[in-house]
């Protein structure tokens, strides 16, 4: 088991170190100067040329990349070149608020999914069960910003339920994980819904209604457990791919976050900060599927944690 | 101009369709329109305040907006007149050579921290100011060539300039030269910019979250406004609050539904929809230099005056403006109507097509098959990189110079592409204007010192501008600015275009936001209904 571990575990260090490379090659090569931007007098090339010496930027590209890799394990990312704010820092304000706002949409997700997944599956009416299934296509195919703006037209600007900016209050985080969350929601009823369907119609199942299991025994007691590992191997995509709606939904619904700073990095090129969020983006991705990894002989104890399904 | 994110320009629409039956209810108007009400909190939104609070260090128009309330300045500038009045000092010297300034302190003001406005903490603020550099780039601006600062006695601050500072008594009344407490001088420029200091204005700051909001709660103890202003005592409001709403449908929606009170920063297409229902639109031209071409004399299109001129006469200004708001007006000189000294000359660059393909045809610029005027091998068309929000206006502007066979491509950039092309000869003509009230807006964009390189093949412009700079005297300083207004028309260097213009767009309930001369918004008096 540990040296499975272990194996994971490097593998997740090299999808990181992949990542921050692949980043780090392509901004480098991008055309773009950020000393330039920062309003450096241009004019005078002692002083782009000091500033440039000063934020080491002109040495070999090698020598900046490993230094660039050997910070980045340290979690130095260095400084802006506009301001000259540490971009950790930068990171350590804005990702607690991105985490909240995609661990909320995470759970509404997850309910979402349970909930739609199980109902379009359980009932036994024919054209209910197809008039559910109908639902998460529908909602994989909406824009992420159409679905927040729909959501702040009825519910804050309409209803006034929720407030449309940040107040820094939960209510003001609803709306936001809502626009997150029904998209990714919708993947998840669709996976547990077919899941479900396969559980349902295998040998086991057959059996339990032979020995007059009701329809909920069958479904919550038997099926649901083993319709669950799909679904649940799909969640680090998912918040993987709500990180990347964050840019769209932080913007939307006025929240400060990595969305956000990635939106102001780009524009300003300040390349050292779209480095940090990609890198910080790869590091979610793999701790939660590491996490996903440790849970799944939890759920399903054939799975024992040596990568081989026991026997 | 803070840069706008408007990622559903047309759902925008169908969102403020939908909202107006929602809204309706929210703004009905109950009490008196005109006693103004103590108390109550005003939401104000604001597109980006980029993370920073601090007076000194801010220059986008936005971060300002959120930061001058927490300050108050040496002097006022009337808004009305454009002349200096007493605020922080009762009255100031200047002496003849616009050298030496010698400021009075009035007694009574003090820092949110309870510490008196003296002339010892205005010195550690101008020492504080020059010490952080291009950080606090307006302030390293008005202050340049400050040599001393010295406190002949408790009350009264004497700055001496190494040249003459014609334009420092305004320079003076502005929030980059707004007090903060001797101890808040002291502090880090990050911790600063996150709030951490004890200014001298009417409002206090609370609570700040860089991008999100700040909280400023009216100093009850505020007891020194400039005469002019109508509120004379403590703000009407207990509280004022800055919210960051960057998508301008939501900063619409947000404003509609009363959830925001008042914002500066509602698009011209949208403010229809609020004057129709009982909004106040309170608009005003900002001060300072005109949007207009700026003009490098060594490009292709911008060597030959007669090219220069052509372009000046090919601009039908009226057209232009009737895509901005109603109350915008077009440009009638390189200085906009607000600015103090400011005269109109707009008969030097009337509308002409005739006049325009005149002028070219004569100084031999024939037109191509394609319709591009050429000569020698050389063809009038150049690119033009822009990142202010005037797409509409460039792309008419395209078409007019069309009309006289220049092809202008135009290219949406980010400030920061834009900035890394400054300098380096490439571009013919560049899209600016500059914000300040007082006519020395001018030098920072064009003069001698300015960012941007021209290549002018003769200093008169610079002559000319730096004289502005140098007098005191209103009447001689008007001779100056007419004179280098003329020269720079005359040479072709700068061709206006139209004014940017500020619009306050407030609740029918919110009452008392008004503008400082310089078009910022001002808070002092304002209150709302409760």
């Amino acid at each position: 088991m540990a040296t499975y571990l272990l194996r994971r575990i490097g593998f997740g260090v090299l999808i990181i170190w992949a990542a921050f490379t692949a980043a780090w090659l392509i901004l480098f090569f991008l055309p773009g100067d950020a000393v330039a931007a920062a309003g450096v007098d241009t004019s005078d090339p002692a002083a782009l040329e000091a500033r440039r010496e000063a934020l080491g930027l002109n040495r070999p590209w090698y020598v900046q990349y490993v230094a660039a890799l050997f910070g980045a394990v340290r979690g130095d990312f260095g400084v802006t070149v506009g301001t000259g704010e540490p971009v950790s820092q930068i990171i350590a304000r804005s990702l607690p608020n991105t985490l909240e706002l995609v661990g909320v949409a995470l759970v509404f997700a997850l309910i979402i999914g349970l909930v739609v997944g199980i109902a379009s599956v359980y009932p036994r009416a024919a054209w209910l069960r197809g008039l559910l299934s109908a639902l998460p296509p529908i909602a994989i195919s909406l824009p992420s910003f159409w679905l927040g703006l729909l959501l702040l037209q009825a519910f804050s600007f309409g209803l006034g339920w929720f407030p449309a900016y940040n107040t820094g209050t939960f209510a003001s985080i609803v709306l936001p994980a809502l626009s997150l969350a029904i998209t990714t929601g919708a993947y998840l009823a669709q996976v547990l819904a077919s899941s479900l369907r396969i559980e349902m119609a295998s040998a086991y199942a057959e059996q339990v209604r032979a020995k007059g299991a009701t329809r909920p025994r069958i479904v919550f007691g038997h099926a649901l457990r083993g319709a669950a590992l799909p679904s649940l191997n799909m969640v680090g995509i998912l918040v993987a791919g709500m990180l990347g709606g964050t840019v769209v939904t932080e913007t939307v619904f006025s929240r400060n976050g990595l969305g956000r700073e990635l939106i102001g990095a780009v524009e300003s090129s300040e390349i050292s900060v779209v480095l940090a969020i990609v890198t910080i983006a790869a590091l979610v991705f793999v701790v939660i599927n590491l996490l996903v990894d440790f849970v799944t002989p939890l759920i399903d104890r054939r799975i024992a944690l040596t990568g081989k399904v026991a026997a | 101009m803070a840069s706008r994110i408007r990622i559903v320009p047309m759902l925008a629409a169908a969102v403020l369709a939908l909202t107006g039956c929602a809204a309706s209810t929210t703004t009905t108007s109950s009490g008196d329109a005109t006693t103004p009400q103590t108390g109550g909190t005003l939401v104000y939104g604001l597109p980006d305040d980029l993370g920073c609070i601090d007076p000194q260090q801010v220059s986008s128009n936005d971060a300002i907006v959120m930061s001058k309330p927490l300050v108050a300045s040496l002097t006022w500038q009337n808004p009305d007149t454009g002349e200096i009045e007493p605020w922080l000092a009762s009255s100031w010297e200047i002496n003849d050579e616009s050298t030496e300034f010698t400021f009075h302190l009035a007694d009574g003001a003090s820092y949110s921290d309870g510490t008196p406005v003296d002339a010892a903490s205005v010195k550690a603020n101008f020492d504080s100011i020059l010490e952080m550099g291009a950080v606090a780039v307006l302030g390293a601006r008005y202050t340049t060539g400050l040599e001393s600062v010295e406190t002949p006695d408790d009350m009264t601050v004497q700055l001496t300039f190494a040249s003459p500072r014609g334009d420092f008594l305004q320079a003076s009344a502005s929030q980059a030269l707004g007090m903060i407490s001797t101890e808040s001088t002291k502090k880090s420029q990050a911790d600063r910019c996150a709030g951490d200091f004890a200014g001298s204005g009417p409002f206090a700051l609370d609570r700040y979250e860089p991008d999100t909001i700040a909280v400023l709660k009216g100093r009850k103890d505020y007891a020194w406004a400039p005469p002019s202003v109508e509120n004379q005592g403590a703000p009407y409001l207990d509280e004022l609050r800055f919210a960051v709403i960057p998508e301008s449908s939501t900063l619409t929606g947000t404003l509609l539904s009363n959830q925001i009170q008042a914002s500066n920063n509602i698009s011209a297409r949208d403010q229809e929809i609020f004057s129709e229902r009982g909004f106040e639109l309170n608009n005003r031209a900002n001060p300072g230099q005109v949007y207009g071409f700026l003009v490098n004399f060594d490009s292709t299109v911008g060597k030959d005056p007669a090219v220069r001129q052509a372009l000046m006469h090919a601009i039908d200004r009226d057209a232009v403006n009737s895509l901005l708001t109603p109350n915008d007006r077009p440009a009638t000189s390189v200085l906009s109507d607000t600015t103090p000294l400011y005269n109109d000359v707009s008969d030097e660059f009337a509308y002409d097509v005739d006049l325009a393909n005149q002028l070219l045809d004569e100084a031999g610029w024939e037109l191509g098959a394609d319709g591009v005027r050429e000569k020698d091998g050389e063809r009038l068309s150049f690119t033009l990189d822009y990142w202010q929000p005037t797409g509409d206006a460039l792309q008419l502007i395209q078409q007019q110079f069309k009309d006289i066979g220049v092809d202008m491509q135009l290219k949406q950039t980010t400030v920061a592409q834009q900035t890394g092309t400054i300098g380096d000869g490439s571009r013919a003509l560049w899209w600016v204007n500059s914000t300040r009230a007082d006519p020395s807006a001018m030098s920072s964009l064009i003069g001698p010192n300015a960012l941007f390189n021209e290549n002018r093949p003769d200093t008169s412009i610079d002559e000319a501008l730096q004289r502005i700079d140098e007098i005191s005297d209103p009447e001689q300083r008007q001779e100056a600015v007419d004179e280098a207004v003329a020269l720079i028309l005359e040479q072709g260097a700068v061709i206006p275009v139209m004014q940017l213009s500020t619009t306050i767009v407030s609740s029918p309930t919110t009452h008392g936001i008004t503008f400082d001369a310089s078009s910022r918004v001002d808070f002092a008096s304002a209150w709302t209904e409760q």
